[in-house]
């Protein structure tokens, strides 16, 4: 069963833009938890070397492998937004959810031993404040088919150009 | 209390002991962070009069009041010790990750006392310390080390200030890097050296809280999309490399060890150049939404595949300084400075220095003997390859590296004592530390601001430069409005340098980089994470904290009015070439804008502190102990 392709939209991170700021690891913190601090944030920037420099978020995965596995069934999936939802008065924080999912988009909070996944904001009116505080416009969420049209269309303008 | 933890962590080396020390909101108030907390941790630390590389001379970090929060360009900290290249006050700020941590432990500093007698890494894991082997990172270049140091503690968030081979082997203008950036002047890698401390590193795991969040974001955000803009487009585009045809236009781009201020081939040692022909990719700090770091590679000849961030003052001193127009070299250059934490300002111009000996005869080829050219070497301005060596012969204190390793003072000190030369009369250096990239010669008011300068030859304490450039005041002339302006700019500096916020920001949050367009914005920030209530004219006085408790300390070690001078050359020969052609900077001159500065800042004529202006600004104790 292929999973990690998807229908849904999630937040993407263009590594070519990225500079490595972790603003959006400030907000997102802010946003869920009321304080600054990248432990707590549901995306993290990832720095391999000096120029490899990105963010990862839950990608949203069809038949999500982190749903499929929880035990306790405390994760579900919106089949319309494919948002990842945490029961918390089900989850005991066993990681389950961390072991299966390829994109180590869950963590656990240090405070509460519970699971944590991006929600794309879905409760703020204008969206993902990651996405609106990016300073180089480098995160967005769209679908892959989405992202597969903007690279179609750049293609052409770069051939265009040349 | 907001934005602070209220307290300091004390690490001993010698004895593997730490204490905690509380201070008071008052005390915060007054000194910040950055360079005037580091510095005022100096004063309190510090055994006056030590041997900088003694263990009574401690390491004391400071962080930043903005580290941690969104608040933009606001993730450094400043590192304060004796310096063991200029003895006076050595200050140093560095930027990103590490910062951050540092806010995430619970401490609002670090002070690292005495010396371990085996190598350490000592680890601040939010409030535990461990003492931990560094053996097996002996050697290792700086960004290697702090990747080792990860890896072996399997955390990503783990951030390490580390020195490299260069502060192993006690060069005087080793430097501190942590996260690719480096607290860079005046040798703090060659005091953790003497130390044995080959990193230090930090965990933080606790979420930082303000006292206004709303305000704060708000600013913030302003600021951050202000970035985007033309403001900082110099930044964001070229770098700071942008300055050398600047420089060059102006006739102020240090060319064959100050010799000249143009370069005749400056176009393929620009900002642009180097855009074109060898940008890998623009990267930032943490909490920095311009990236104006550069990372460059070089991409054929002897030295394809070298890569480093590339800055205007790097690029000035292995280039042009040095007769060298091919990027690679001067690429590779700045590298092996970098990976071996050698400050590359200092480091060029020493090698420049040791290039103009070679051309007057006062060092012949066999000085230049190293492994890889036993019968020495041609150390002609130019010869990108003697560069690249030299480079690397200091960062192992290789032959004439030994030598060339403790600065352009002592070098060339120990040679005209040796040699009965005068090769002091190039040695380009202010108290020690290596001039920066703009030739003071026709910028008089910059020159002002060097010579009284605290820490030396250095650009980024006094902005003196501004007003020159600009053309607010005749750069070529002195007259009386320049001690006030050196005053104002050197505390303008101080503040950005203490908060600290990186300057490049400056613009940004009004589009005006004056007191007026900033002031009332970095009142608010500050108030929004204390919840204190300052104004403009305490954030003015934050500036005048900060440059007092860093002059105080040089005159508890015993400065004198007659250390305020330039170095010989900028005294005694003009250029040839150039919109600059034709000036000094005569002794008349400087003595005369020093009497208006020491005036201006309400100093004696000797240039000492009267106890009342010390009590004014609520430092009494430092009054008791050096006020006149």
């Amino acid at each position: 069963m292929i999973t990690s392709t998807s229908k849904y939209k999630n937040i993407t991170c263009d590594p070519e833009k990225c500079i490595g700021c972790q603003l959006c690891e400030y907000i997102c913190s802010f946003k869920k938890v009321g304080e600054y601090n990248s432990y707590r944030s549901r995306i993290r920037t990832v720095r391999v070397d000096e120029i490899l420099i990105t963010a990862v978020a839950c990608r949203t995965c069809e038949n999500a492998p982190c749903v499929t596995v929880c035990t306790r069934d405390a994760l579900s999936q919106d089949h319309v937004t494919g948002i990842i939802h945490l029961d918390a008065t089900l989850c005991d924080g066993c990681a389950w959810c961390i072991e299966a999912c390829d994109f180590g988009a869950i963590s656990i909070n240090p405070m509460t031993k519970l699971a944590e996944i991006c929600d794309q904001c879905e409760d703020e009116e204008d969206g993902p404040q990651c996405v609106i505080w990016c300073p180089k416009d480098a995160l967005e969420l769209t679908t892959p088919d989405q992202r597969a049209q903007k690279a179609r269309r750049k293609l052409v303008t770069d051939e265009a150009l040349r | 209390m907001y934005g602070y933890h209220g307290k300091i962590l004390h690490i001993d080396l010698t004895n593997r002991k730490t204490w905690t020390e509380e201070k008071p909101e008052s005390w915060y108030k007054m000194y910040i962070g950055g360079v005037s907390m580091a510095s005022r941790l100096a004063w309190e630390n510090i055994e006056p009069g030590c041997d900088p590389l003694s263990p009574g001379n401690p390491i004391c970090f400071a962080n930043g009041i903005f580290a941690g929060t969104p608040v933009p360009v606001g993730a450094k900290y400043g590192l304060a010790s004796k310096s063991p290249l200029t003895g006076w006050i050595g200050d140093s700020l560095s930027g990103s990750w590490f910062s951050v941590a540092l806010k995430r432990t619970g401490w609002d500093g670090i002070v690292v006392h005495g010396a371990s007698d085996s190598w350490v890494n000592v680890f601040v894991d939010d409030d535990r310390v461990q003492f931990r082997r560094a053996d097996k990172y002996l050697g290792m270049g700086t960004f290697e080390t702090e990747e080792a140091i990860r890896d072996d503690l399997m955390d990503d968030q783990v951030r390490s200030a580390t020195i490299g081979p260069a502060g192993e082997h006690g060069v005087l203008f080793a430097n501190v890097t942590n996260d690719g950036r480096q607290a860079g002047r005046t040798g703090h890698g060659a005091v953790w050296g003497s130390k044995k401390l080959k990193a230090l590193s930090v965990r933080g795991t606790q979420g930082v809280r303000v006292a206004d969040s709303d305000t704060l974001m708000k600013i913030s955000f302003t600021a951050i999309e202000a970035a985007q803009g033309p403001d900082t487009a110099k930044y964001r585009i070229l770098g700071t490399a942008t300055n050398v045809l600047n420089m060059n236009n102006l006739g102020l781009l240090p060319t064959r060890n100050y010799q000249e201020g143009v370069f005749e081939w400056a176009e393929d040692v620009s900002g642009e150049y180097l855009e074109e022909h060898h940008k890998v990719k623009k990267i930032a700090c943490a909490q920095c939404p311009i990236a104006c770091e550069q990372v460059s590679a070089a991409k054929q000849g002897l030295y394809a595949g070298a890569m480093t961030g590339i800055e205007y003052e790097c690029l000035y001193a292995n280039g042009p300084n040095c007769g060298i127009r091919d990027m690679n070299a001067i690429i590779k250059m700045i590298e092996i400075c970098d990976h071996g934490g050698q400050d590359a300002m200092s480091s060029g111009v020493t090698v420049s220095w040791a290039m103009e000996s070679f051309e007057r005869g006062v060092l012949k080829k066999e000085d230049f003997r190293c492994a890889k050219y036993p019968e020495g070497f041609e150390a002609n301005f130019g010869n990108s390859e003697a560069g690249v060596t030299l480079t690397e012969m200091i960062r192992d204190r290789e032959g004439i590296g030994a030598l060339l390793s403790l600065g352009t003072r002592r070098a060339s000190a120990q040679i005209d004592t040796e040699r009965g030369t005068d090769s002091y009369k190039w040695a380009m250096n202010i108290k020690g530390l290596e001039n920066p990239g703009y030739d003071a010669r026709g910028l008089k008011t910059f020159a002002l601001g060097l010579a009284v300068g605290t820490r030396g030859g250095c650009h980024n304490r006094t902005a003196a430069y501004d007003p020159d450039i600009k053309g607010d005041v005749d750069r070529f002339s002195v007259d009386e409005t320049r001690g006030a302006v050196a005053k104002d700019t050197e505390e303008y500096a101080a503040v950005y340098d203490t908060l600290p916020l990186c300057k490049f920001i400056r613009r940004s949050f009004t589009g005006k980089a004056d007191r007026a367009g900033a002031w009332p914005a970095i009142a608010a920030l500050i108030n929004a994470t204390t919840g204190w209530d300052f104004e403009y004219g305490d954030v003015d006085l934050i500036g005048e904290r900060a440059f007092t408790i860093k002059k105080a300390f040089n005159i508890r070690e015993g400065w004198t009015r007659s250390d305020d001078v330039l170095n010989y050359r900028w005294h005694h020969d003009p250029m040839t070439k150039g919109p600059s052609a034709g000036h000094v900077v005569s002794y008349e001159e400087l003595e005369y804008m020093k009497d208006l500065y020491y005036e201006a800042k309400g100093w004696t004529k000797d240039g000492l502190i009267p106890k009342e202006k010390l009590v004014s600004l609520g430092m009494d104790d430092v009054a008791d102990q050096i006020g006149v």
